[in-house]
């Protein structure tokens, strides 16, 4: 479990978060959304101690993340794994090299068994036999989904996931839905997901917050925003006149 | 931008701080300096070869015009074109040319690993970034850039050599007699202690711009620039300072 309490971020006079007090629950895929300058990404960077909260304290499980000294963050963030918005794999590596580079680094084991690992978590990814691949010569989703095979190379307890369905089509992001909710239900992961896809909302959020100028408006299931009277919430996930009216004929409201 | 200078030599600062610290893992950094070894050492070497036989050559052909009709005796030659390679050109020369081409593709690398995130990824997975990319290049360029210098010299030498002797300026004899006279080892030393600094300002300065860049392209491109213009301000500073220190009695 990841907890938040009383988080305050300030970029010069711009005060970004203004006391952000979350739960993301262990073995659940917890989303948080909102419009783009929200603060989510500031919220999700803090998570993992990429940038320092002005106020507030980050808590990992019984760990207060925001005191730890760089030899404990380095500890802990082994078990930490990280999808990137653009992927950020490494351009000069093969696919192979990519996701055992953390193991490569961190990880005394034998190169059998490296390729052991690299192999399954291809395999879990649904891309068997592309070890040779740079990522250049790989789609947008495909360097998506190897992304994710080296964040969970060390079978994370916390996987992040900055915007995963970013300049991907409607199906694929539908496959790397998928595929983040099995993660989380096989290894019992704290999932948390940073997006504005609806599709993701709709299909894949088990506890979602939104963000709203830097302030948390609603928090919830995804089967509760059908009926929620949150008018934010609903002017940010029926945004357009399309939804509205699909919502207001399939569920009269 | 002066009074920015005690934020960015502080940053710089804690920047080597933390990059010369125990690695993670020993044969991961041993792979990476070998690969830049590679990079700056065979992916220079005809570019510091070139330059330098045309300092050798220009520096004879220069002195053999100003001495010609004094009263110094022509194996003088030699003797000013070994000196000026080993002391001052060699070692400057090549540092500069090695700020311009090694050090704006550090920069760039860096600093474009830092805007597609890779550093990020690096800092989650637990690494310490600052040593795993900075410590390997700055070592590969402490072993490797010497080495181009002690070449350099030689190759200026010989451009010197083949400028003036071959043409027929220049006997072969006085050439030769120049270049063994007067000798003094120290200067060779002082050749080495210069490569030494110059090499690690070259990659530090470098390596900083690429680690601390923006986002976005124009802000990279500055950071390149800048690390070639403050690399070379800071090689000429750091000349200057060295012939004082090893130069006074």
């Amino acid at each position: 479990m990841v907890r938040t309490e009383d988080i305050h971020k300030t970029f010069g006079d711009t005060e970004v978060l203004k006391g952000i007090s979350l739960t993301f629950e262990k073995g659940k895929t917890n989303l948080i959304i909102g419009r783009s300058g929200a603060g989510k990404t500031v919220l999700l960077k803090i998570l993992v101690g990429l940038i320092a909260p002005t106020s507030g304290t980050v808590w990992y499980d019984d760990i207060n993340f925001t005191q730890l000294d760089k030899k404990s963050l380095r500890e802990i963030r082994m078990n930490i794994g990280m999808l990137f918005q653009g992927s950020a794999l490494f351009d000069s590596m093969t696919v192979e090299e990519n996701i055992r580079f953390p193991m490569d680094m961190f990880k005394k084991m034998t190169p059998g068994e490296k390729l052991k690992r690299v192999n399954y978590c291809l395999e879990v990814v649904g891309l068997e036999g592309i070890n040779d691949k740079y990522p250049s010569e790989i789609s947008g989703g495909m360097q998506k989904r190897v992304g994710i095979a080296r964040a969970i190379v060390l079978d994370p307890e916390y996987l992040f996931c900055d915007e995963p369905n970013s300049g991907l089509d409607p199906k694929t992001s539908l496959v790397i839905d998928e595929l983040l909710l099995n993660i989380t239900r096989l290894n019992n992961t704290t999932t948390i997901i940073n997006t504005h896809d609806m599709n993701s909302v709709m299909g894949i959020g088990e506890n979602i917050a939104l963000l709203h100028q830097g302030r948390v408006a609603w928090q919830g299931h995804n089967n509760e925003i059908i009926h929620s009277d949150n008018e934010l919430l609903q002017s940010f996930i029926f945004a357009s006149p399309f939804l509205k009216e699909l919502k207001k004929k399939a569920y009269g409201v | 931008m002066l009074w920015r200078l005690p934020y960015h030599f502080g940053r710089y600062l804690m920047m080597l701080w933390q990059a010369f610290s125990v690695p993670e893992n020993y044969r991961m950094y041993w792979k990476e300096t070998v690969r830049q070894m590679y990079d700056i050492g065979i992916g220079s070497l005809v570019i510091v070869a070139l330059i330098s036989i045309f300092i050798g050559a220009v520096s004879g052909l220069q002195f053999i015009y100003q001495l010609d009709g004094q009263l110094i005796p022509m194996y003088y030659i030699g003797y000013i074109v070994r000196d000026l390679a080993i002391i001052e050109l060699s070692p400057t020369f090549t540092n500069l040319v090695l700020a311009g081409k090694v050090g704006s593709n550090m920069t760039s690398e860096i600093g474009g690993m830092r805007q597609k995130e890779h550093i990020d990824a690096m800092e989650i997975m637990g690494l310490n970034t600052a040593a795993y990319l900075v410590l390997p290049r700055t070592v590969a360029a402490l072993v490797v850039i010497p080495m181009l210098v002690a070449v350099s010299a030689i190759l200026a030498i010989l451009g010197g050599y083949a400028a003036t002797v071959l043409p027929g300026e220049l006997s072969h004899t006085d050439y030769v007699r120049g270049l063994l006279t007067f000798y003094n080892p120290y200067n060779v030393r002082m050749m080495f202690i210069k490569s030494y600094v110059f090499a690690f300002i070259m990659t530090t300065v470098s390596c900083y711009q690429g680690y601390y860049v923006k986002s976005g392209s124009v802000n990279l491109g500055k950071a390149s620039t800048q690390a070639v213009v403050y690399s070379n301000i800071l090689i000429l500073l750091a000349d200057y300072l060295l012939v004082v220190l090893l130069t006074s009695d």
